[in-house]
């Protein structure tokens, strides 16, 4: 059985045997998964706990009495709105400006044939290694010269930047997987070479548009410490992960509100990551994503 | 060939074939892949190289309030660099930060190994049931993670302190962990411990799932024990995607600067202060921006090593461009 299920360890091993043997590895992969699972299941469940059960002396493991009161309080507490909808123009702009400016060069790099490309390529790949905590300070320098300090539309540039590279690459990549002689038949039933890529190309790139700015939306939407640098002053300014990490101005000791805070936050990332499913690793491994 | 495989979301890139070519338009046609690009490049010369070079040019300048204020900076040479390096407190925290890396890098490629290995031998169901917790803890953001964790490790109602002193651990009653430099810095490592396994983890099984069969079968008819048929075969296998983990983990850690300034922000007594945290206190708390850009400069020239490693490995992966 198991040879079969995991293509590997071909024992002979009898039946009985093999089963009290698999005791501990599978007593390790319940660990495992308790370790992995507990702290966003406990997130959860003091979200939905009556504060009554939160400041108890011995926590109960399961909501018995499950109230949204914390998730009221989220809401409504001051500017709730505001910094989701913050959050979210910063990261759909930042996100929709790399896209449109990754697909143009990744044409560029993909199906033309210029001077200077190969060091093009290799800008791409510093910019994607840019260490971008030690820009902190001169980002704030530039900001404040040049007025765009406590501004949204500084921190859209800066995600744009960010996200950028990691778009390009994935989009040179998708492009490369679609036969140009595609491309080529559309020209020769004549179109133009504009419109061969958006009728023909383009289509088949939609998949690889899709993941590659969801990838972007996740490091967008989880920024802080940008956030927290350039936007100061303007409180109307701030973004959710930093309106979070200040969860204990907003909301003092309520850990309710706060992780119900912390669940509303983390809904839209792990609705991506499903979306995204097995995408994950190899584009991680890409140097996608990563706080 | 097993990075190339595990590693890219992206079939292997070929050479572009020759443009269809019209030579009535070639004069124009050329001008094009240059417009293409060109908003990347005016994008990485605003938003990436102007910034570097300032920060560059900060750190030989005499740049405080004043000079943020009023501009007019004068330049100083080394001056600051002198000052950085002559501080006992960089050096410290330039230990603290390559023990902060080592300890979470270790930890996190011990911890993925083991869970990547448990995965190919468990079964089906719990295999899956398992990738998806890891998956979730990933999907986990940073802030949501930090705030958790604050929460799990609370002194009075937190459930880590309930659990040790059921366990009999009764000095653990109300201990409040972000006091102390040494557990503040025992969280931070467990927090992004826990973060950074599942990347690992997942890779890792990738990279393991290429093997085949076969090795193990010979080594075990040679006479190979678990530890053998890992150091010979295992090992040797996966050399490549060691390597590329340890190095994308080693600048992650290193760069770390979310986690430790949500929690602590280098505290208590600047018992997590490292190279990243260290950098953004001098400058925004100190308004120090001069010696705040040299500690970057200096950070990046650290992590050049890692960098230039990880930049060669792009290139090979990529072959011809």
């Amino acid at each position: 059985m198991t040879a079969l299920t995991t293509g590997k360890a071909p024992y002979a091993v009898p039946r009985r045997r093999l089963r009290w043997g698999r005791l501990p590895l599978n007593l390790a992969a319940l660990f495992t998964l308790a370790v992995s699972v507990f702290p966003v299941y406990w997130m959860v469940v003091t979200a939905f706990k009556p504060a009554a059960d939160i400041q108890s002396d011995t926590p109960s493991f399961l909501p018995l009495h499950p109230t949204m009161a914390h998730f009221g309080t989220a809401v409504h507490s001051p500017g709730f709105g505001t910094f989701w909808r913050n959050s979210l123009t910063v990261t759909l702009s930042a996100v929709l400006m790399s896209l449109v400016v990754a697909l143009l060069a990744a044409f560029a790099v993909g199906r033309m044939r210029w001077h200077g490309r190969r060091a093009f390529i290799l800008m791409v790949f510093i910019a994607q290694m840019a260490p971008w905590e030690a820009l902190l300070i001169p980002m704030y320098v530039i900001a404040r010269d040049t007025d765009m300090l406590d501004k949204l539309s500084m921190l859209t540039l800066v995600y744009f930047m960010t996200t950028l590279p990691f778009t390009i690459v994935t989009l040179r990549g998708f492009l490369a997987a679609i036969p140009v002689e595609l491309e080529e038949a559309a020209q020769v039933d004549g179109c133009t070479r504009a419109q061969a890529f958006r009728r023909v190309t383009f289509p088949l790139l939609a998949p690889g548009l899709l993941s590659t700015s969801l990838f972007g939306f996740i490091t967008a939407w989880n920024e802080f410490a940008f956030a927290n640098t350039l936007i100061i002053k303007n409180q109307d300014a701030r973004t959710l992960p930093v309106w979070l990490s200040s969860f204990s101005n907003v909301f003092g000791t309520d850990w309710g509100a706060t992780m119900a805070a912390s669940s509303l936050f983390m809904l839209p990332v792990l609705v991506v990551f499903l979306v995204l499913q097995n995408r994950v690793t190899s584009g991680m491994t890409a140097g996608a994503v990563k706080g | 060939m097993l990075t190339a495989r595990s590693a890219a979301p992206r079939p292997a890139v070929v050479e572009p074939p020759p443009a269809v070519s019209r030579p009535r338009r070639r004069r124009l046609g050329a001008v094009w892949p240059y417009l293409l690009v060109a908003p990347t490049v005016l994008g990485a010369a605003f938003l990436l190289v102007y910034p570097l070079v300032r920060n560059t040019v900060m750190s030989f300048q005499h740049f405080g309030l004043g000079e943020l204020i009023r501009g007019g900076a004068t330049w100083v040479g080394f001056a600051n660099y002198r000052t950085v390096l002559d501080d006992p407190e960089f050096w410290t925290v330039v230990r603290r930060t390559l023990w902060w890396t080592g300890i979470n890098v270790v930890l996190i490629m011990v911890l993925g190994t083991l869970v990547a290995l448990m995965l190919v031998k468990l079964g089906r169901r719990m295999r899956l049931a398992v990738m998806s917790g890891l998956v979730l803890t990933w999907a986990t953001p940073v802030i949501a993670a930090t705030t958790i964790f604050q929460w799990l490790f609370q002194s009075r109602f937190g459930v880590v302190n309930w659990l040790l002193v059921k366990l009999g651990f009764d000095s653990y009653r109300d201990f409040s962990w972000f006091a102390h430099g040494g557990s503040t810095f025992a969280i931070l490592v467990l927090l992004v411990v826990w973060q950074s396994v599942p990347f690992a983890a997942l890779t890792l099984y990738g990279g393991l799932t290429t093997i085949p069969v076969e090795l193990y079968e010979a080594a075990r008819i040679d006479g190979a024990g678990a530890w053998q048929s890992f150091r010979l075969v295992t090992f040797p296998m996966l050399r490549p995607l060691f390597a590329l983990i340890t190095s994308l983990e080693v600048i992650w850690c290193f760069k770390a600067f979310t986690q430790i300034w949500v929690i602590s922000e280098g505290g208590p007594n600047g018992a997590t202060t490292t190279l990243p945290i260290y950098a953004f206190q001098i400058a925004q708390s100190l308004h120090k921006y001069d010696l705040g850009a040299a500690v970057s400069t200096l950070t990046v020239l650290i992590l050049l090593a890692a960098l230039v490693f990880n930049l060669r490995r792009m290139f090979r992966q990529e072959g011809t461009l």
